[in-house]
């Protein structure tokens, strides 16, 4: 399972829609949870690089990946997944997502963003061993919503 | 030297997000890396011994493809190495 905090989520969605109708991406910072699975900490928005295909491809420049990686050990957490939208199509993963995933444990979420609107997000997970036995599960994503009601009490009172 | 792991590959290296090995240059990190850590080596070298595509090494903040050295590259104990498996993909529809 997924588990990210309400604001995260809605953040990545709106990325989406802030880059329609190209995709967005970025990387998820956080820890994985031995029993319980990867927990989101922090989001960081990453450019996509696929200036040529943007809408229905992503690409995240190594550099910026270096230095995201950099930022992670930093603040004591690790790559656990990454996200990316895909414009007017729909929320699952693509033979082209599967092909150029590399990241073994880690979570992929995919939001579909119709004319400008996110719409489905779901999470994928990447399990196996090697690039030969690699594939995608779909997995649960628990969003934190009685912490951000909670936060928002504390801002109201 | 120091070599920074990615999350997937540090199930091979104990856990271990920061691992140091000693080299006169890349290539030599490279074996002693995989010397101490043999399971890493079938995830980041194809058959043939050439770094798998997907797999990004950067020298501090330099891509080792684009070094005019490359894996020959001479390095000291104060470089650090990193390994960035690519992130790409997308609808392509």
């Amino acid at each position: 399972m997924l588990q990210i905090s309400y604001a995260d989520y809605e953040a990545l969605r709106a990325h989406g829609e802030e880059t329609y109708p190209h995709e967005c991406c970025g990387v998820l910072l956080g820890k994985n949870e031995p029993g319980s699975g990867n927990r989101v900490h922090q989001l960081v928005r990453a450019g996509n690089t696929r200036t040529d295909s943007a809408h229905n491809r992503y690409n995240i420049a190594p550099q910026e990946l270096v230095k995201i990686q950099r930022q992670a050990r930093g603040l004591g957490l690790d790559i656990v997944g990454f996200y990316h939208s895909h414009p007017d199509h729909p929320a699952q993963w693509s033979p082209t997502d599967h092909a150029e995933a590399h990241w073994l444990g880690c979570s992929y979420i995919i939001t579909s963003v119709e004319q400008g609107k996110a719409v489905l997000t779901n999470s994928f997970l990447l399990t196996g061993t090697s690039e030969e036995d690699k594939k995608f599960e779909d997995e649960a994503v628990e969003i934190a919503i009685a912490e951000h009601q909670a936060n928002n009490q504390k801002g109201q009172a | 030297m120091n070599i920074h792991i990615p999350t997937p590959l540090r199930t091979y290296t104990g856990g271990l997000e920061t691992v140091n090995v000693s080299g006169a240059t890349v290539n030599a990190v490279f074996e002693q890396l995989t010397a101490k850590y043999p399971e890493l080596k079938q995830h980041l070298f194809t058959a043939e011994g050439k770094l798998r595509s997907f797999v990004n090494v950067y020298l501090n903040d330099e891509d080792l493809r684009y070094l005019p050295e490359k894996e020959d590259s001479a390095v000291t104990d104060r470089d650090e190495l990193t390994i960035i498996p690519s992130i790409a993909g997308g609808a392509n529809c």
